[in-house]
């Protein structure tokens, strides 16, 4: 880090209410910057639609999980009772089918719960051992007590002395720049 | 926060006692639970009741050890009681698991506030119980270390399990059961990590809480993705913990033995399953309070509520020993009949009627405001009701096959030793698997205490 200056990620500023930080994104957006994002301890309500994010697609995830569970869970009795292993019980019927519904229903439940949890990982891009946002001075409050935003370097818009006065403008605390390494 | 707040000491303070102690802000509620785990010292109470609960796991170990050389006839079963205390200890446990599944998931749907403070402790009794549950069925297979038989699996012997059967349903449900609760827990966990990897002073624990966060940053994309998962694992677990006890009951009723074969086996078994579990989670809840410091957070409303579903499930539990019976003379079957005779003047009867005192009278304290207030009371009730749980468990594997169809094939059944150590070594695994989590992990949500904390303040504004 001593031969070329690190590259700047984006400014960061800091908020007290979750209140403020809705605000604040409403008015960033406004603005007209598009790479942006909050932080905060825990879900903050308004943000999303302040952001104006889209819907995410962990539910369409979990969908086509559940459905590849219960055909699978169901094909796969079948193909072992009719076509593997057909088993002649005094004339009873091969595809038993009621009989296949308790194990089907797990299986459903078990695809499904394992493509929400595991496709919100991949969407969030988790686990990821570093971020430049960790770089940021007190970010380790996002986790306790106070609300971030941060306007990345990326943006069109984004300038530095500019973009933090703007922030300082939306009353934001302890405005500083992020950096990425 | 506190401004709205009604005095501590007017007369119908229940109905408005708060899910959460007055005063407390984002950061103090991170304090309060964080501490527990980062920077309080482990008390010697921590370490004598550690030392004890590990000295009788140890006692599970020496058990299935034993059980390894010599083989299942270390316990009492014997034809005709070929399932005795394994099964029985089996249904108990995994009935104790629901509650941490209603709580966290059927509660989060019906958008209860009040289950914030003990989901996440519910969730790890869940697990753990269904770790001990587990253990039986395996154990009880004689040659345990074949138990992957039961999972399809393309096997040189060129067949597969029997899908037709109750059994390998059960092993589908509890292993689904299993995976969807971790799965859950985990989740719940993932911000609280991030908050004691940010938190924590010392490099190990910084790695260790850092690695399991996997990186999470609370930005407000992750939390929506978060919140739909977390959403949509509840709106999956809600169907499953209803099936798993189903499944488990279909052990049964899909059998023609007396006592067994009924209809009303699944949704009294559920609501059996619920009940021992609130027991347990007030087992769990009361020492955990106390011991802590965590009266702000696990206020009374919380036992209170707590009171009031054990005392729902249990008269659901009653309803269904009533129609059991009723059922088993208006058939006019003369095998049911004579099962119903067994239990009330047979060689169990004991049990039969310990058990009615312990799920159905004694429970009806719990009408009382001043008992459901009562944190002593509340505590002997719920051992009370997890006993009798038990002995419900007990009654229907014996009863039913010490005294099917043909005198002949009659017998009796009592346990050895080896039984009780398998028993009571669990209870001791279970109790160090609870001292270790309270140790390591945050046993509240600080997350959603937090949000807590927002919703609380903008109602008292």
């Amino acid at each position: 880090m001593i031969e070329h200056r690190s590259h700047v990620y984006g400014v960061i500023g800091e908020f007290e209410k979750p209140e403020q930080l809705v605000h604040a994104a409403g008015k960033i957006r406004e603005a007209g910057y598009r790479y942006f994002e909050a932080y905060s301890p825990f879900p903050v309500e308004g943000l999303p639609e302040a952001m104006a994010m889209r819907r995410n697609d962990v539910p369409l995830i979990t969908l086509l999980g559940g459905l590849a569970g219960g055909l699978g869970g169901f094909g796969f009795q079948y193909w072992v009772n009719v076509v593997s292993y057909p088993l002649n019980i005094g004339g009873r019927p091969l595809n038993s089918w009621p009989a296949f519904i308790p194990v089907t229903f797990e299986l459903t439940i078990l695809a499904a719960s394992l493509s929400a949890v595991f496709g919100m990982l991949a969407l969030n891009g988790l686990p990821q051992p570093h971020h430049p946002i960790f770089n940021a001075h007190r970010f380790t409050h996002a986790s306790t007590d106070r609300f971030f935003v941060c306007i990345q370097a990326r943006d069109k818009k984004f300038h530095l002395a500019d973009t933090a006065r703007f922030l300082q403008g939306l009353a934001a605390h302890h405005v500083s720049e992020v950096h990425d390494d | 926060m506190s401004a709205g707040e009604p005095p501590i000491n007017s007369p119908d303070i229940t109905r408005l006692t708060p899910v959460l102690g007055p005063g407390h802000t984002y950061a103090s509620v991170t304090d309060k639970i964080s501490a527990i785990v980062l920077t309080r010292p482990t008390s010697l109470g921590w370490y004598i009741g550690f030392l004890i609960a590990f000295s009788i796991f140890g006692v599970l170990n020496i058990a299935i050890g034993w059980l390894m050389i010599k083989g299942v006839g270390i316990w009492g079963i014997n034809i005709p009681i070929g399932w005795g205390f394994a099964i029985v200890n089996f249904v108990w446990w995994i009935g104790i698991g629901h509650a941490g599944t209603l709580i966290s998931a059927i509660l989060f749907l019906l958008n209860q506030k009040w289950r914030t403070s003990i989901n996440r402790f519910a969730e790890a009794m869940t697990l753990f119980a269904v770790a001990c549950a587990g253990l039986f069925p395996i154990l009880h297979m004689g040659r345990p270390w074949y138990a992957f038989w039961m999972f399809p699996y393309p096997s040189v012997m060129g067949i597969w399990p029997q899908f037709r059967s109750p059994l390998i349903w059960d092993v589908f449900a509890v292993s689904t059961y299993g995976t969807v609760s971790l799965l859950f827990w985990f989740v719940g966990l993932i911000p609280d990590l991030a908050t004691l990897r940010d938190r924590s002073t010392s490099k190990a624990k910084q790695i260790i809480y850092g690695m399991l966060a996997m990186g999470w940053r609370g930005s407000a994309r992750h939390w929506q993705r978060y919140q739909s998962a977390y959403l949509l694992l509840a709106g999956l677990a809600t169907p499953l913990v209803l099936s798993v006890h189903t499944v488990v009951s279909f052990d049964f009723a899909i059998a023609i033995v007396p006592g067994w074969h009924t209809t009303i086996f699944p949704p009294y078994f559920v609501a059996g399953a619920i009940y021992s579990g609130f027991a347990m989670v007030l087992s769990i809840a009361i020492p955990l309070r106390k011991a802590y410091g965590l009266e702000d957070f696990i206020t009374m409303r919380h036992l209170d509520n707590m009171a009031k579903v054990m005392l729902a499930t249990g008269l659901i539990v009653a309803y269904g020993y009533f129609f059991e019976f009723f059922m088993s003379l208006y058939s006019g079957n003369k095998f049911d009949v004579f099962l119903v005779q067994q239990r009330l003047h047979g060689p169990y009867s004991r049990f039969y009627f310990a058990l009615i005192l312990c799920n159905i009278l004694l429970p009806q304290l719990m009408w009382f405001h001043k008992m459901r207030t009562n944190v002593a009371v509340l505590f002997v009730m719920s051992i009370v009701v997890n006993v009798g749980m038990w002995l419900e468990r007990f009654v229907i594997v014996v009863i039913s096959l010490t005294r099917d169809f043909v005198p002949s094939a009659w017998g009796r059944y009592s346990p050895t030793v080896w039984d009780w150590a398998t028993l009571i070594g669990t209870l001791g695994m279970f109790v160090m698997l609870i001292f270790l989590f309270v140790r390591v992990l945050p046993a509240i949500s600080i997350a959603e205490m937090r949000e807590l904390v927002s919703e609380t303040s903008e109602e008292h504004k």
